[in-house]
């Protein structure tokens, strides 16, 4: 029978299947940080458990770290602390701070190689969707979702169902992944996901480098799935080969991974199909991410939405972002430019922001910094000379962390400030109470840094 | 976990869609490692604000939360379940949860039911005035405040170890043998780590 991606890895990781209960999954590889792990292992702990297996599980700090060179506050250095001490009681790997291996979580995991294609992959971390672009199951989970995985090594799951996106046309030069997904977001809507394990299918996927369908992969939860998956391909081979996490069997690996992609015939719980040909450079302007807008357009006007629910969201974020009806995206003006995060911080989108701001300055009034996904992105790209451009175009250069896309860490927003931002949610007081978040790519995010307000880049 | 049973209460009202949990609790908040004392930063920013739904006075003794579609989408952080519950709710009523909450909420004994928009949407407005409704999960039904009873629909696990207050990590322990013989049967598979 013709089976999916999904239904592959699903039946490949069945524990058990009890009537009238959640399947047991098992789970291949744990991703632990400092935020969401502390209160696991303290239930550990307290029930006198061990962690079943410390070799499927790595750690590492992103949350809460400086990126500059300055101390963590004192509850975040506790929170560092006790992740450095619960590793080593319960014998969890951990790439610390300065070990050179450090970064985002979800940055870390393919660039190691040990996000691979058939796994099942867990963090206490909604955009673990990310890893679902090497072709792995990679779902977000809560802290006692941590704490049960620690023990256990399985996860009790009700059976999600799929769905299948389908890219239809060829972008535009100079629209990117992440317009992809913006525009997606915002035609299926916030909550369109729900339930589903969706994969995202199409030429121009085909098409996208490994890091490109990093990105698309990392904004499933945006939008409400349980994860996100990309087929894996050459694409993904090549991408892997010679990373240090990857099997030592490299052909037998090959092999098995070839026989993952979706099989002709299968078929999926629902169907979408989203037209990119005419695509423009996307710009988010409200509170949520599928309140979207291309960057040549406008701002809504809540008076043409016909739904109450919808016309009171729409009035409230608004008014958050201070913005009025029919404002010209262009028009609208940053205090603040933000390059970073587990949706844009590889080499590739430091290299893409990069080539627009190459002999150019940031606006004077725009504050702008990078912040690279991982300790191995930004040496590369330290190696690649992208650091001098960023830096002589009136960008700050950071260490690697999860930085202003939540702000955790000492990079925040003033109360009011605008920031165009790569990251992947502009929830009211995302990176600041107060802050006002505006979704773009790295292009449109250099691009903008340049110009003052938001512009197409390929305008520059 | 804290079983649940049946609840009587009044409820408190956000009428709004896709509340994420950035604003149940922001991320400051985030950094303690306990897991108790987080209702007082309960949507600490529209707290802020006098006119925020939670801080009329009916709602102080509100034990039932009534929101809009998409509730809890966003973040992973159980702490927006914690912050819930420390804060006195026992179930939240929705038309719809993201689904990253919603277990969550499950894991530590905050009930989240899901019921039509259309009967979310009369049930706020039967509770506006501080009237009682019962959520009985041994019924599986919502008793609104004219005697109405709207049915609604949990996986008889969930159900199961909500009204038993059960250790989800202690069941799956019971099944040692199976994980056991899976770790077993795979042993020799390619995506060992080798870090």
């Amino acid at each position: 029978m013709s089976r999916t991606l999904f239904e592959k890895i699903w039946e490949r990781h069945l524990v058990a299947e009890p009537p009238g209960e959640p399947a047991l999954l098992y789970v291949d590889l744990h991703l632990i940080h400092e935020v969401t792990s502390a209160q696991a292992f303290e239930g550990l702990r307290l029930a006198g458990r061990r962690v079943r297996r410390p070799d499927r599980s790595l750690a590492t700090m992103d949350h809460n770290v400086p990126t500059a060179d300055e101390p963590p506050d004192e509850l975040a250095q506790q929170q560092l602390e006790a992740l450095r001490r619960n590793c080593e009681e319960f014998g969890v790997p951990l790439y610390a701070t300065g070990s050179g291996r450090e970064g985002i979580v979800h940055v870390i995991g393919p660039e190691l190689g040990i996000t691979q294609p058939g796994m099942t992959i867990v963090c206490g971390d909604s955009h673990t969707s990310t890893h679902g672009a090497l072709g792995a199951l990679a779902i977000g989970i809560g802290t006692s979702e941590v704490e049960h995985v620690l023990a256990t090594q399985t996860l009790p799951q009700q059976r999600p169902k799929t769905m299948r996106v389908t890219f239809e046309g060829e972008l535009p030069g100079g629209v990117t992944a992440k317009d992809a997904i913006l525009a997606l977001i915002g035609q299926a809507g916030v909550s369109g996901g729900v339930g589903h394990v969706v994969e995202y299918t199409g030429d121009i996927v085909r098409g996208f480098s490994m890091e490109e369908r990093l990105t698309v992969c990392n904004m499933s939860i945006e939008w409400g799935a349980r994860a996100g998956l990309v087929a894996p391909d050459e694409t993904t081979f090549g991408y892997l080969e010679g990373r240090p996490g990857v099997p030592r069997d490299w052909e037998r690996a090959l092999d098995e991974w070839r026989a993952l992609p979706t099989d002709e015939g299968a078929a999926f719980d629902r169907e979408l199909t989203v037209d990119v040909s005419s695509l423009a450079p996307q710009v988010t302007w409200g509170t949520n991410p599928q309140m979207v807008a291309p960057v040549f357009g406008e701002v809504p006007d809540p008076a043409d939405c016909a739904d109450p629910e919808e016309r009171g969201a729409i009035e409230r974020a608004l008014a958050y972002m201070a913005l009025e009806p029919g404002t010209r995206i262009e028009d609208i003006h940053v205090d603040r430019v933000f390059i970073g995060s587990c949706t844009n911080a590889r080499i590739e989108d430091l290299r893409a922001a990069a080539a627009v701001l190459r002999d150019q300055r940031v606006h004077p009034s725009v504050h702008a910094m990078v912040v690279p996904g991982s300790a191995l992105v930004k040496r590369q790209a330290e190696e690649e000379g992208l650091d001098r451009i960023f830096t002589a175009a009136g960008f700050e250069w950071r260490r690697a962390g999860c930085s202003m896309c939540l702000g955790m860490n000492p990079d925040i927003l003033a109360p009011g400030e605008r920031c165009a931002s790569t990251s992947n949610r502009n929830f009211e007081g995302r990176q600041c109470a107060g802050g006002r978040t505006h979704l773009v790519s790295p292009a449109v995010a250099a691009a903008t840094a340049v110009a003052g307000h938001f512009v197409d880049p390929r305008a520059l | 976990m804290r079983a649940f049973r049946r609840l009587t209460s009044s409820a408190a009202i956000v009428d709004r869609v896709d509340v994420d949990t950035d604003q149940i609790i922001p991320k400051q908040f985030l950094k303690r490692i306990e897991r108790t004392g987080y209702g007082q930063f309960l949507f600490f920013d529209w707290m802020k604000d006098p006119e925020f739904e939670l801080r009329r006075p009916e709602c102080v003794t509100a034990e039932i939360l009534i929101a809009g579609r998409n509730f809890g989408c966003g973040s992973s952080r159980e702490h927006a379940a914690w912050a819930l519950q420390d804060y006195g709710f026992g179930a939240v009523i929705a038309p719809s949860f993201g689904d990253i909450f919603r277990n969550n909420a499950l894991k530590v004994g905050l009930l989240p039911v899901q019921l039509a928009g259309e009967d979310v949407r009369a049930l706020m407005e039967g509770c506006a005035g501080g009237a009682e409704i019962t959520v009985d999960l041994e019924r599986q039904v919502v008793v609104d405040p004219d005697g109405r009873e709207l049915r609604f629909e949990i996986d008889p696990f969930s159900r199961e170890c909500l009204l038993e207050g059960l250790d989800e990590i202690a069941l799956t322990l019971r099944r040692a043998d199976e994980i056991d013989r899976y770790e077993g049967a795979t042993a020799g598979r390619v995506d060992t780590l080798s870090l």
